[in-house]
């Protein structure tokens, strides 16, 4: 794809991991652009009890005010939300959240896949999403969701990722447009802004 | 590796929630819309149903799979002491006002399988107040309801449970209020003495009595926003004046007219009614 053909494609971007994926969003926060157009949601594989205090560390580093997800929260452009841990996040066609406490999906809650795709089916063309480093293979699916609609996929490059599996899997079962260094997501996603 | 749940649409959801609206009575059609959508996927592949037009009638005609879909499509997950701190709250906030009332009537909207209820039974008693309290718990589902009733819990939830007892300050020895038999935990029945189960549907169903305390937690997040509204306004009218309401941890009155006329308890998901 050419440079700019990005610009202004999306209404959401996804990001999601788990092992190994916290230290790429630190680094990845700091450097996106505070006038995005659109929202992101972050769901990241977690023990329950950090939250506050993961919030607190990615609004201390985010160029972006970051809040936890809350029930029926109506999604800002420039703004990042984070799935509380131990809830599934799913997006609603009025582009809200509602969040579940169903079941364990691939061992997980938050589990990647509900949220991409849900948010694919309300979104189709108009989404992007990255997945990180990572140890099940949460998110693949997910990913194949987001290209069937019509959107715009990309993965960690695993050959970089602290714990590759994640990626990896993606690549296998979904068709995957950009392989990112970690140094290259932000501009990636800024390039996706108008 | 998870299977896509696409089968079925937007469009066929609001049939199926219209059909059985119309033949049972049941009304979902509130409920959030990307949770339903997910659940009723997940029964149509978990039931291999063929197609939407075989999933549709069998729904129809066959009451039986309608108790199926109802267990299967709402969301039952429940523990004892979920959320400790919230226990710990009621425990050393909400009760030692209750005391002081002549009588203590609590109602557990959505109960589920009752943990939670038991939960609420052991805080009276430690409290000293069981006697002089009565717990309404409700569902809409039968089902969670007879399970509620019996009392039995599987024992291999019992570590996790007495660790959320002591998180929420409780000071005595979990097991002595239950039996263990084989892989189940029966709780004792001077628990439940003073327990009404009865089926109740938040959705069409009218206030019942007035109450101290209602809980609802974990019940609200698969309501969209208009019904979250008319359950709070059910809520208003069957709780006394300076009552209290409780939530999940991740639901809020805040879209609702009671904001205005609710109190919240520190950072806890519990309101007093003010006025
Ligand atoms: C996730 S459980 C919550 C159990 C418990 N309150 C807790 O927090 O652990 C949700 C319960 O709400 C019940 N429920 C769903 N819709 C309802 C309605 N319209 N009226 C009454 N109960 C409902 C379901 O049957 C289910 O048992």
């Amino acid at each position: 794809m050419e440079k700019d053909s990005l610009k202004g494609k999306i209404d959401l971007l996804l990001i999601a991991g788990s092992a190994g994926s916290l230290d790429v969003l630190l680094k990845v926060l700091p450097a996106i652009k505070y006038n995005l157009s659109f929202p992101i949601i972050i769901v990241l594989h977690r023990k329950a009890s950090y939250d506050s205090s993961l919030i607190n560390l990615f609004n201390s580093k985010a160029t972006l005010p970051v809040v936890e997800a809350e029930e029926k929260d109506s999604l800002q452009n420039g703004k990042i939300y984070v799935a509380p841990s131990d809830y599934h996040l799913l997006v609603e066609t009025d582009h809200s959240v509602s969040l579940d406490y169903s079941e364990k999906i691939q061992y997980s809650r938050p589990c990647i896949d509900v949220t991409f795709e849900t948010a694919a089916e309300v979104y189709k063309t108009r989404i992007a999403a990255i997945l990180l480093s990572g140890a099940n293979s949460d998110g693949a699916a997910g990913l194949k969701s987001i290209k069937n609609h019509g959107g715009i996929t990309a993965v960690q490059n695993p050959q970089y990722a602290e714990v590759s599996y994640m990626p990896q899997k993606a690549i296998q079962i979904a068709p995957i447009d950009y392989i990112l260094n970690i140094e290259e997501i932000a501009n990636f996603i800024n390039k996706l802004s108008l | 590796m998870m299977i896509e749940y696409n089968f079925i649409q937007d469009e066929d959801v609001d049939i199926i929630l219209n059909d059985i609206l119309e033949s049972y009575g049941y009304d979902f059609t509130e409920y959030s819309k990307a949770s339903i959508k997910r659940r009723i996927n997940r029964l149509f592949t978990l039931d291999r149903f063929m197609s939407f037009a075989e999933f549709r009638y069998r729904l129809k005609s066959d009451p039986d799979y309608m108790h199926r879909f109802i267990e299967q499509v709402t969301v039952t997950v429940t523990e004892m002491f979920r959320d400790p701190q919230f226990y710990k709250v009621l425990r050393e906030q909400v009760l030692p006002t209750l005391g002081t009332y002549p009588f203590i009537r609590i109602w557990h909207a959505g109960c589920s399988t009752g943990e939670e209820v038991y939960s609420m039974a052991i805080l009276l008693k430690e409290a000293n107040l069981y006697h002089k309290a009565l717990l309404y718990a409700t569902d809409l589902n039968p089902e969670v309801l007879e399970k509620a009733r019996m009392g039995i819990f599987p024992l291999s939830q019992m570590k996790q449970y007495s660790e959320n007892y002591i998180q929420s300050g409780g000071t005595k020895d979990f097991s002595q209020y239950y039996t263990a038999n084989y892989d189940k935990a029966k709780f004792d029945e001077e628990l439940s003495r003073k327990m009404i189960f009865s089926t109740h549907n938040l959705v069409s169903d009218r206030s019942f009595n007035e109450f101290q305390l209602i809980l609802c937690r974990n019940v609200l997040i698969y309501f969209d926003k208009d019904l979250q509204v008319k359950v709070f306004n059910l809520f208003e009218q069957s709780l006394d004046n300076l009552g209290y309401l409780a939530l999940g941890s991740k639901e809020t009155i805040r879209f609702s007219s009671l904001t205005s006329r609710f109190k919240q308890l520190d950072n806890e998901k519990i309101w007093r009614k003010i006025a």
